[in-house]
């Protein structure tokens, strides 16, 4: 077990490394000399001076150099300056977004669970009647259609045309904060961001939970007279939820993708209204941070992931 | 019934027969196909082209002249929903042809160019599959520009390292099989075992990643003209289309503007979902035991 969780970690370190490398290619990939953005277009220098001010910033060093130097700064927390916010230093722009990301993924994240999971067992125990199908469909439609156009289809029924939930934001501006009020802003944005992880959620439970009622020791369950219920429950679908852990883990990423889809819709002062932004006016310094951020968040979930796998599947530890 | 059948049917004949009786599949192609013939016929039919202004209906509801209405310069919904069609599907078939040739050779790659190939290329596609897709989509984007060449580009280079993984699978198995032993001792070369007996015998697993693979890759072209950074206007596309309903007034008062692209566009992927369920039930063997 202690090898087993030790490498599981080793390679996630690795994966975080290889993030770092991927993120400074791409830096180095973005249009633009980054000198241009130190120095004033209202000051004329000559080429000896930029010389000598790339030698001062450490820019004429060999790119495998570069690239330790900004990991050093990165690991201090130093992200580099936004270009359209002069001066602002990109960590705290970003600290300030994880909030309302983490709110608004996490209830997105519980409402898919619950929904996938609970329509899932609903499928495979109704397996082939018409309740088993149209859930299939409904699924199927989910997947196929995008987080965006859902996001305006909700937007366009539930707040336009029924007034029923504001149109965007977290806060109604200028009101003092209540409780109340943060979640009728969530309410919307959260349910549909769930829709596509719960289609994939439901299609997994259900396919697994088939395969879990086909085995010996369900049979036997119900030969000593263990009720249906019981059998579904405390047999079938606790062996049938290991693989959809798994599945919960690895689709963090194309989660977070839909939601950036969903904040840019609403208005959501996250992680991926602030990417969207950036992107727009080609903000390379806080498009590469924000990538990176994100892109360790998910590697530790999965890390996480594959952790809490060691903990509901004792057959691990064994082997 | 017959127990013992001596002259059993091809596997493409099977496949074809499981596929045939699938009815969600065979549903995907009734849906898909008049839309396949509208979108690819439209200029033959339709009195509109997608760029023809009509300054005497701006905004105009649906109906009439205009069967799906008029945006905002007076350009007609239903001939730029089919336009957009076009350009939305060319941009799907484009990338997914790009990444399944990446996505192919990557795996011959892993499974043919010994140890330390495989494990630098599969750790590869392991950071790949990792980091969320969206995101990577978004900043190479930024970086390649928008333009119709540069959006093929993208989607493929994000999409080729779960085929990668597939196809080296098949692959490490088909190169301890007999055949390929035998034609190996005969003095055939990677080239010849590679295309000669891999990719024949990966046809399956390449027509069903395509197939799912189209749907997505319409889907992500979708998102990225709707953020901006895909199809430029005035090119009409599924998802340019629906980034005029990011402006409140059009998301409000206009909502035939992104309805009916929005509709194809989902019809568009939820039917190409369904053929492609269809197909991999269709190749997998062990389907017929259900």
């Amino acid at each position: 077990m202690f090898r087993y969780v030790s490498r599981r970690l080793l390679i996630g370190l690795g994966m975080l490394v290889a993030l770092t490398v991927l993120t400074f290619i791409l830096l180095q990939l973005t249009p633009g000399d980054p000198i241009d953005a130190y120095v004033d277009p209202n000051v004329s220098m000559s080429q000896a001076e930029l010389d000598a001010l790339r030698a001062r910033l450490g820019l004429d060093r060999a790119l495998p150099m570069q690239y330790l130097a900004w990991l050093g700064q990165a690991i201090q927390g130093n992200l580099g300056y936004s270009l359209q916010r002069q001066s602002e230093p990109v960590l705290g722009l970003i600290v300030a977004r994880l909030g309302p990301t983490l709110l608004l993924m996490g209830t997105g994240l519980a409402v898919a669970i619950v929904v996938g999971i609970s329509a899932g067992i609903i499928s495979a125990v109704r397996s082939n009647t018409a309740a088993d199908y149209s859930l299939s469909v409904v699924a199927l439609l989910g997947i196929s259609s995008p987080a965006f156009l859902t996001a305006l289809l909700g937007l366009y029924v539930f707040s336009v045309r029924l007034k029923w939930l504001p149109s965007g934001g977290m806060l109604t501006p200028a009101a003092s904060f209540s409780v109340a009020d943060l979640v009728q802003h969530l309410i919307l944005p959260a349910v549909l961001l769930s829709i596509g992880h719960a289609a994939m959620i439901m299609r997994y439970m259900r396919s697994s939970l088939l395969e879990v009622l086909n085995q010996d020791y369900v049979r036997t369950a119900r030969a000593k007279g263990v009720r249906e219920f019981w059998v579904i429950t405390k047999h079938a679908v606790r062996n049938a939820l290991l693989p959809v852990v798994t599945l919960i883990g690895s689709t963090i990423g194309l989660a977070i993708g839909g939601a950036i889809f969903i904040e840019s819709v609403f208005n959501w002062p996250g992680m991926g209204l602030l990417l969207v932004n950036a992107v727009e006016v080609r903000d390379y310094p806080v498009i590469m941070a924000a990538t990176l951020v994100v892109g360790a968040f998910v590697i530790v979930v999965n890390i996480l992931t594959d952790l809490t796998y060691l903990v509901i599947d004792p057959r691990i530890k064994v082997s | 019934m017959r127990i013992l059948s001596l002259a059993s049917p091809s596997p493409w004949a099977r496949a074809l027969n499981r596929f045939t009786r699938n009815n969600a599949a065979v549903f995907g192609v009734v849906l898909l196909v008049p839309l396949l013939v509208c979108v690819l016929s439209y200029p033959l039919w339709l009195g509109h082209l997608p760029n023809d202004i009509d300054l005497a209906a701006m905004n105009a509801g649906p109906g009439g002249a205009h069967l799906f209405g008029t945006d905002g310069v007076g350009r007609d919904i239903l001939a730029r929903t089919l336009e957009g069609g076009r350009i939305s599907l060319l941009v799907a078939v484009a990338s997914v042809a790009l990444s399944t040739t990446i996505g192919f050779l990557v795996g011959a790659l892993a499974a043919f160019g010994g140890r330390w190939a495989d494990a630098a290329t599969m750790r590869a596609v392991d950071l790949a599959m990792t980091l969320p897709p969206v995101i990577f989509l978004l900043v190479l984007a930024s970086i390649f520009g928008s333009g119709i060449c540069s959006t093929v580009l993208v989607i493929a280079l994000l999409s080729w390292p779960v085929l990668s993984r597939m196809i080296r699978a098949r692959l490490m198995e088909l190169r301890e099989r007999e055949f390929v032993m035998a034609s190996r001792g005969m003095g055939a070369g990677t080239w010849h075992l590679l295309f000669r007996h891999g990719l024949p015998n990966s046809v399956d697993v390449l027509v069903v990643y395509a197939a799912l693979q189209i749907a997505a890759a319409i889907l992500l072209e979708a998102g990225l003209s709707f953020l901006g950074l895909g199809v430029p206007p005035p090119a009409a596309s599924w998802g340019n289309m629906l980034n005029a309903a990011r402006s409140t007034v059009v998301l409000e008062q206009y909502p035939w503007q992104w309805l009916f692209p929005g509709a194809a566009l989902v019809l568009a992927v939820l039917a190409i979902n369904f053929i492609g369920d269809g197909l991999r039930d269709a190749f997998d063997p062990r389907s017929d035991l259900n």
